[in-house]
């Protein structure tokens, strides 16, 4: 314990001087690289608008309120969309995860060396990926609307679900798969009554979790064309109706806070 | 299988059924007919052009195979200059959300907090993740303009309500005797989160940090497709000129960015926890 003695006055310090000393060194280097990020963004903002900004923002609350009630009619259709991405993009996903999941679990793998890191790079890849990014690639191959947005969100949650799904499979108690192996059954067998009964209750929390997720992703996906009521959103910013605007994240705020509600609920009565 | 009403004599001699997921058959069955008849109903409603799709599979084609032979070099300053604009707002928000986020944590806290500040702290919370980061972007594009900036402070504030909600918990659930030990000593409040809490969240915090850094890069990837900065607009000028290889080389730019990210975040956490 680093003890400091100033004329035969122990008191106690928490780090010994070189500590300390490597600590603010850290802490210089940090403070240093945080400085240069900023002078780096402050050399690219126009500070003149940054200075605005108050005016700007007043401007935009008083043209925004009150919201344009009445357009709400129009936007039945957008939702449904929206619900009808999340949903089904989930589902494909979670078909599509299943069998990766399988594939990267170190103790279902059929072979660590070559299957798994296909596996994982399957992961990695669609995970890291944001699902604006791929609603925009899936855009330009297969062209606007609902069934590219399906697509996107399944791509990108397909990452997602297989990693939580295969850590779940690799927590599985070892001894119920052995004592289904000792009965004399197949490989299949062992998968669906020793390992699907165990990860279930894994599977279904991580598939509303995941729908949850993508209420929220499927909502803007429209700003890039991919369906949905983000479709009415750009429709309206472009044409600056302010009003349509609110109205619009409104309504996605209500959907965002349903949607996270319906989760919560379905996750409790799971786990 | 010790269910009350488990009978030997009615099962003897039947062969074994696996139990089902759900344990009420009147709830199952109307599951299941809630969910075939919401694929019914939503299938139709999805208008799929399928001779434009078929057309397209050529494109995406020749999509996965620039994946072979991504191009780094003939827009290298663009790539280059984004993928730094991208670094850039992804430490600055990082830590600017990161020191924000800290006292939020404190006053979200219901042990360290009076009621006053923690319902003000859980608002401030609630709101934060409930608008998501692309609109917020749209916002405060509107607001301050184009650029980085405004990615920036979308960023910081995403980072606030994600850090915050879970540092609040893990104060929540911290060991209140360590605490009360450090007030006992006579210890002011400052010394109290300093000696008392704050080494019993340490670690959990520098978890979440990285982890929200991970993040943030992610996101920092489409910020600009809306203009608020980042690799996401040179990306998307990519996709609209068809120039499937540069767009292959940032999207392998950012996952092995990501990947970095990720390694190191996993060091870091199995070394601090």
């Amino acid at each position: 314990m680093p003890i400091h003695d100033t004329d035969g006055l122990k008191t106690w310090q928490r780090r010994t001087g070189r500590e300390s000393l490597s600590h603010w060194i850290m802490w210089l280097i940090g403070v240093a690289i945080f400085a240069w990020c900023w002078q780096q963004i402050s050399a690219s903002t126009t500070w003149f608008f940054v200075w605005d900004a108050p005016r700007i923002a007043n401007d935009i609350w008083t043209r925004a309120t009150p919201p344009r009630w009445e357009y709400i009619t129009q936007l039945g259709e957008p939702i449904w969309d929206t619900l009808n991405i999340a949903t089904l993009g989930t589902i494909i996903a979670l078909f599509l995860a299943v069998p990766v999941a399988f594939l990267a679990a170190r103790n279902t793998t059929p072979s660590t060396l070559f299957i798994r890191p296909i596996a994982l790079l399957i992961i990695v890849s669609t995970r890291s990926i944001n699902s604006l990014i791929w609603a925009l690639l899936l855009i330009a191959i297969i062209g606007p609307g609902v069934f590219a947005g399906v697509i996107a969100i399944a791509i990108r949650s397909i990452g997602f679900c297989a990693k939580l799904l295969y850590e779940a499979i690799e927590e599985i108690d070892q001894a119920q798969v052995e004592a289904i192996t000792a009965t004399g059954a197949s490989r299949m067998q062992v998968m669906a009554f020793g390992i699907v009964p165990q990860i279930m209750p894994a599977f279904a929390g991580i598939a509303v979790f995941r729908w949850d997720i993508n209420i929220r992703e499927s909502t803007v996906l429209g700003l890039v064309g991919a369906g949905g009521i983000g479709l009415q959103l750009s429709a309206s910013l472009n044409v600056l109706a302010w009003p349509q605007v609110s109205l619009i994240l409104l309504v996605i705020l209500l959907a965002v806070v349903i949607s996270e509600w319906v989760s919560a609920k379905v996750r409790g009565a799971i786990i | 299988m010790s269910s009350p009403d488990f009978d030997l004599d009615a099962r003897l001699g039947k062969p074994w059924k696996k139990p089902p997921f759900v344990q009420r058959p009147w709830l199952r069955y109307t599951l299941w007919m809630g969910f075939v008849a919401y694929l019914i109903a939503a299938w139709m409603t999805i208008e799929v052009d399928w001779a434009r799709v078929y057309a397209g599979l050529e494109r995406g084609q020749k999509f996965v195979l620039a994946f072979t032979s991504p191009d780094f070099t003939t827009r290298s300053s663009d790539i280059y200059g984004g993928m730094l604009e991208s670094i850039v707002m992804t430490v600055a928000a990082s830590v600017v959300g990161i020191i924000i986020s800290i006292p939020i944590a404190l006053g979200a806290a219901r042990n360290v907090a009076p009621l006053p500040v923690y319902l003000i702290c859980r608002g401030i919370i609630a709101i934060s993740r409930a608008l998501q980061e692309i609109i917020v972007a749209i916002l405060l594009v509107a607001i301050f303009g184009f650029g980085p900036l405004a990615g920036f402070l979308t960023l910081s504030f995403a980072t606030i309500g994600f850090l915050s909600k879970l540092l609040a918990e893990d104060i929540e659930s911290m060991d209140r005797v360590q605490a009360e030990a450090i007030k006992a000593s006579g210890a002011r409040w400052t010394q109290w989160i300093n000696y008392g809490v704050q080494p019993q969240v340490m670690p959990r915090l520098i978890g979440l940090s990285i982890y929200r850094v991970d993040i943030n890069f992610r996101e920092s990837a489409i910020l600009g497709l809306v203009g608020a900065g980042g690799i996401g607009a040179t990306l998307n000028t990519a996709f609209d000129r068809y120039e499937y290889d540069t767009a292959a080389a940032i999207l392998i730019l950012i996952i092995v960015i990501v990947m970095a990210l990720e390694y190191i975040s996993g060091f870091v956490r199995a070394r601090v926890q």
